[in-house]
């Protein structure tokens, strides 16, 4: 139910978006009453996410990027993406 | 022990509301309007909020909706770089009123819920015609795509309409859904005759939960709050004493939460004598229970004590009548038998009245 569709287009809902955390440092993704520190890795990835790209240009677009196997990028995106949706702090265009 | 700089703030605008829930988190002593903050010192306190590192600020009350001044207090919120969320019955909000919160930057609405039809909503409410208002404006939030979360709080008079209260979160478009279960302080400790569920419904509510989640799983997220004097062991409230929250009253008295005034010794500062930075850091009230150092045993030398940080302060001044005890919802506390008993006293006590929260007439 959670699993993102190679094809699927992620997207931040309305109410979800990424800040500069002035005081901290790095990046937060802002939510419904939660903050979530973002690390490097969900930083790249919600790089990527813009409504536009599907799932699977993502993973070939970080694979290239950081020169890594597709497939282990692709379960890295995978988890990281299931871990939002599931919060609806990212939602898919099918 | 270093000091973090908090994550979200709680603004209590006002205390006036036209709800009187009997469970409400105000203090007993309501203030009036004469006491409230100006629009120009919430401003500066949003802005010296957002400079401290606060991300996210609640705009609540009382109800928020009863200051004229909420959208240009929205405005000022999002422009000083906070996410900017309305804590809100609804009642007070129009159509016209959400156009312009909107274009103020508002970013999300939590709506609370006493009930699933008006019959029990605008009993608990102590309002009537609140609920046909509520669904409304919740409607209008729906409508423009709000992000919404629907705050049901629960207790022994709803609890049993918890599965058509989940429905109807899903039914408004919810993306969350808090089931809140009173916590017992203030209001709702005079009202625990009334409120405190039974242990089967706090059983069966676990249940529900846990089946609803798992089926809503990508569609409504759920925070629940389980009642708990059924618990084995206290909740980690507030995360730790002012470890990551901070709450100022419709007056300026800046709080480690929002119960906090119901500790007798501890005195609060006001953001009109004193900076929120120097409040949060140096201030006497919120440097009483933070970290673990003040902690008695059984905490002290308990395995959880950076898992609860020894409960609720307020739990414990209310039921051991001492701040610094051991939360004794906790089954290690030697005060447990107090909670025990209190269940036992709140379940057989025949009434059916509540006790509304006013304003009091001399105040």
């Amino acid at each position: 139910m959670l699993e993102i569709g190679h094809s699927d287009r992620p997207y931040l809902p309305r109410g979800v978006r990424i800040v500069e955390d002035r005081v901290r440092g790095g990046r937060i993704l802002l939510a419904p009453e939660k903050a979530v520190a973002l690390d490097a890795i969900g930083e790249a990835i919600l790089d990527r996410v813009n409504g536009e790209a599907t799932f699977g240009a993502i993973v070939k677009d970080l694979a290239d990027t950081y020169e890594a196997p597709q497939g282990q990028i692709a379960a890295d995106v995978q988890r990281f993406m299931m871990g939002l949706r599931s919060r609806i702090f990212l939602r898919v265009k099918t | 022990m270093s000091v973090r700089p908090p994550i979200a703030m709680l603004a209590e605008l006002t205390h006036r509301c036209p709800l009187a829930c009997p469970y409400c988190s105000n203090p007993l002593e309501l203030l009036g309007k004469d006491k409230e903050l100006d629009t120009r010192t919430w401003v500066r306190v949003f802005n010296e909020a957002a400079e401290m590192g606060v991300l996210q600020l609640a705009l609540s009350g009382g109800e928020p909706a009863s200051r004229p001044d909420l959208v240009d207090l929205t405005a000022a919120a999002h422009q000083a770089g906070l996410y900017t969320n309305l804590i809100t019955s609804g009642i007070g909000l129009t159509p016209k009123r959400l156009d312009a919160l909107e274009q103020a930057g508002l970013d999300h609405v939590q709506l609370s819920l006493q009930g699933v039809n008006a019959g029990i909503a605008d009993w608990v409410g102590g309002y009537k015609g609140g609920f046909d208002r509520k669904m409304m404006i919740a409607e209008e939030l729906k409508r423009r795509g709000i992000p919404l979360t629907l705050n049901a709080v629960m207790h022994r008079q709803n609890l049993d309409d918890l599965e058509e209260t989940i429905e109807m979160a899903v039914d408004l478009g919810a993306r969350r859904l808090e089931v809140a279960c009173v916590q017992f302080h203030g209001w709702a400790q005079k009202n625990r005759h009334m409120l405190l569920p039974t242990r089967e419904q706090t059983e069966a509510a676990k249940q529900i939960v846990a089946e609803a989640e798992a089926r809503l799983r990508g569609v409504m997220a759920f925070d629940f709050v389980p009642p708990d004097y059924y618990a084995e062991y206290p909740k980690a409230c507030m995360g730790g004493w002012a470890s990551a929250g901070i709450n100022i009253s419709p007056d300026g008295k800046v709080l480690p939460c929002h119960a906090a005034e119901t500790i007798p010794h501890l005195e609060f500062d006001s953001v009109r004598d004193k900076s929120l930075k120097e409040i949060w850091f140096d201030g006497a009230a919120f440097n009483a229970y933070r970290g673990t150092d003040w902690m008695p045993d059984p905490c002290q030398s308990c395995d959880r004590k950076e898992i609860d940080f020894g409960g609720c302060r307020c739990q414990a001044m209310a039921i051991a009548g001492d701040a610094s005890a051991t939360d004794p919802v906790c089954s290690r506390s030697p005060m447990h038998g107090r909670v025990t008993d209190l269940l036992a006293d709140a379940l057989s006590e025949t009434s059916n009245e509540f006790v509304y929260r006013r304003l009091s007439r001399s105040a």
